[in-house]
């Protein structure tokens, strides 16, 4: 199943794009530095960072949400089979939010609106793009609930949301990203706030829709378990640039950038005794005062003189497998202690 | 012998019994009033926390896993005090003090202290962080200025932050860092008992291992007793020596680490085990259906039912208690029947 749709032809194509942002103090805050990447169509993508790593300001980049003036998309372009987003109006691109690209955001409750009935909210796109009647959009209200997984789906149309559960209440913000048949769904941490049993339910009906309708899905997400159990394709974020991209088999497997050997060797796991779990020391450097060569350099315990000089480009190796570090150039010798060996400690 | 019902009492005798205490928890219940109408008469109770029976051994790290709403937090902060229960006995060091006043509870306070989940709001931002961690001192120990100076500076030190720090802000702290300094501020009056509500659950994984790190490291060190509250199984296994299950208020199973893990009996806990999303999955997939019901109108008989892929006739007519299953294994549920301890 995995990796046959990597013959499928790319919906989404992001080049060179770079996102930065004026703080208060004048200074520019790189939050998206050079991220290229594509999506095809019917996978899964997963978006991975921690806080700060600028995963979110992507995202909000393909929408074109980016809060102005502070913010600006300073170069790059956006394809979206083939239309350049960035260079729609601001009208055109109404056009093609919640109705080509479809989005799901972190907290269900804040996602929708308060005073408007579940049936209301999810009329509204349909009314919109899709012209349809008040009947009529109801109707399909109702159908796409019942999709989403939803019993008695007639009574919640006329319910609000604080009168539903979180996991129910993401289920109707999915139902809502799906109203139009989206080409693309980009899911903002669609489970973070949810409980763990929850959040598998929710995950699952994802990828049923997904494959339902054909559609791919950006999914951007901290949980590297989440990751796991839901993506065809990771990309891993770290100070506003990717630095590994790998199908999720092959980069669990063999994670090679020092970051994300380091990140997996530090979330505790369910199945493996584990006595110590590892850690990057120090943090996320902010967004404003990025080191001058490889961003992770002064977390890494590889970093050599060469690193902090230039930024490393993404060095493909085999298996469509990218990677960001110094170490891979030229030919493939991995860090001296790689992550087996941290494994078996 | 951890955790009982009035009817398992007698026959309990079994080897962690030859440990200390540091608490005991007795039938313990908190009822959360419902008012309503135009007179805001109570119309109902959401029974938080029900009939909690549980004990928690010198030195130990004990696991509190449940989703949200099954009332871990509210434990916790009935144990604290922060809380007054609604039936049930708290003791705390062999000393009973679930009727102590506030001003009683006092000096006991120096002994149970609490991790916070949110370091960004747990920490006033008008005090700078020596004045933060210097405040229990002033309120629980008679130091002199200047030995409290000294206190704050070996508390810093063993967070692993930096001397000068005590002179910043919080506001120039990241997350991490943050919680360091709650957990100096937890440390400073030398508790015995740690309560950790989601201590890491806002923190990123490479800063969360930071923090799970200097957790266990103090608690050796300085001898703690922890009570580790969380809703991710991960966490906690890597984390506790025994977890305690619990669903609606109740404990659905409790059990060593090792056995729990390896061995769940409750299908509550198989199924959250089997949810848990993970990089190397060999366990089965259970998905539950429906979400949890509220605790202010739960179902009758086992709280589970509604949602338990086993259940039966039974279930939804009487509540199973906590059966003691051996080897420390306590589960409340009909599919088992108690092993027998006198054999």
């Amino acid at each position: 199943m995995r990796g046959v749709y990597m013959k499928n032809e790319p919906l989404l194509e992001v080049n060179g794009l770079k996102t930065y942002i004026t703080l208060e103090n004048k200074k520019q805050a790189k939050a998206v530095d050079g991220v290229d990447f594509v999506i095809h169509k019917g996978e899964t993508t997963a978006l991975v960072g921690e806080s700060g790593s600028g995963k979110s300001m992507t995202s909000m980049s393909i929408m074109r949400l980016i809060p102005e003036p502070s913010g600006k998309i300073v170069e790059g372009s956006i394809k979206l089979e083939g239309k350049e987003l960035l260079k729609l109006s601001e009208k055109q691109m109404e056009k093609v939010r919640g109705n080509e690209i479809g989005m799901i955001f972190q907290d269900p409750h804040s996602s929708l609106n308060p005073v408007f009935t579940i049936g209301m909210q999810i009329a509204e796109p349909l009314r919109k793009h899709k012209k349809m009647k008040k009947k009529e959009a109801y109707k399909k209200a109702v159908e796409l609930l019942v999709m989403a997984g939803l019993p008695n789906a007639d009574q919640i149309v006329k319910m609000y949301p604080h009168q539903l559960s979180g996991g129910m209440v993401q289920r109707v913000v999915i139902a809502i990203a799906m109203s139009c048949d989206p080409k693309l769904i980009i899911a903002d941490e669609p489970t973070t706030a949810l409980d763990v049993t929850i959040q598998s339910q929710i995950l699952g009906l994802m990828t049923e829709l997904k494959d339902q309708t054909n559609s791919a899905v950006l999914m951007i997400t901290h949980d590297i378990g989440v990751v796991s159990e839901a993506a065809d394709k990771v990309m891993v974020m770290y100070g506003g640039q990717i630095v590994e991209k790998a199908s999720v088999k092959e980069l669990f497997r063999n994670p090679k950038h020092p970051y994300t050997i380091g990140l997996l060797a530090s979330v505790p796991r369910i199945e493996v005794e584990q006595e110590r779990l590892e850690s990057i020391q120090g943090t996320v450097p902010p967004s404003h005062a990025f080191p001058k060569g490889c961003r992770f350099a002064p977390r890494c315990k590889h970093a050599i003189e060469a690193c902090t000089k230039t930024v490393p480009e993404l060095i493909e190796s085999s298996n469509d497998h990218e990677v960001r570090c110094i170490l891979y150039r030229g030919e493939e010798t991995r860090p001296c202690d790689n992550h087996e060996q941290r494994n078996t400690n | 012998m951890t955790i009982m019902n009035s009817e398992t009492q007698t026959n309990s005798l079994t080897s962690s019994e030859t440990k200390d205490k540091l608490v005991e928890v007795k039938n313990l219940k908190k009822y959360f009033p419902v008012k309503g109408g135009i007179l805001k008469r109570t119309i109902g109770h959401v029974k938080a926390v029900e009939d909690v029976t549980l004990s928690i051994y010198q030195g130990e790290t004990l696991g509190l896993v449940g989703e949200s709403g099954s009332g871990k937090s509210t434990l916790g902060r009935l144990i604290l005090k922060l809380l007054n229960p609604t039936e049930g006995r708290i003791i705390f060091n062999g000393k009973d003090i679930t009727s102590y006043s506030q001003r009683k509870i006092r000096p006991y306070r120096k002994n149970m202290q609490m991790i916070y989940q949110d370091p960004y709001s747990s920490l006033n931002p008008r005090m700078s962080v020596g004045d933060l961690i210097e405040e229990p001192l002033i309120l629980h120990d008679r130091l002199t200025k200047k030995e409290r100076q000294n206190r704050v500076i070996e508390l810093l030190g063993t967070v692993g932050l930096g001397e000068d720090t005590r002179f910043k802000y919080p506001h120039e702290f990241s997350g991490g860092q943050r919680q360091r300094i709650g957990i100096a501020r937890a440390l400073s009056p030398r508790p015995a008992l740690v309560i950790g509500d989601e201590p890491v659950s806002l923190l990123d994984v490479s800063v969360q291992s930071q923090v799970l790190h200097l957790m266990s490291e103090l608690q050796i060190k300085l001898n703690l007793t922890y009570l580790f509250i969380s809703h991710d199984l991960s966490v906690v296994k890597h984390m506790c020596d025994r977890i305690a299950v619990m669903y609606l208020g109740r404990i659905a199973e409790m059990a060593p680490k090792h056995s729990l893990y390896k061995e769940p009996l409750h299908p509550y806990t198989k199924a959250l085990i089997a949810s848990v999303p993970g990089v190397d999955r060999k366990r089965e997939k259970v998905k539950l259906e429906r979400n949890m019901p509220s605790p202010s109108n739960p179902p009758s008989g086992c709280p589970f039912h509604t949602r338990c892929p086993e259940s039966h006739n039974r279930c939804t007519i009487e509540r199973p208690e906590l059966k003691n299953m051996g080897n420390d294994h306590y589960v409340a549920c009909h599919l088992y029947t108690e092993y027998d301890v006198q054999r």
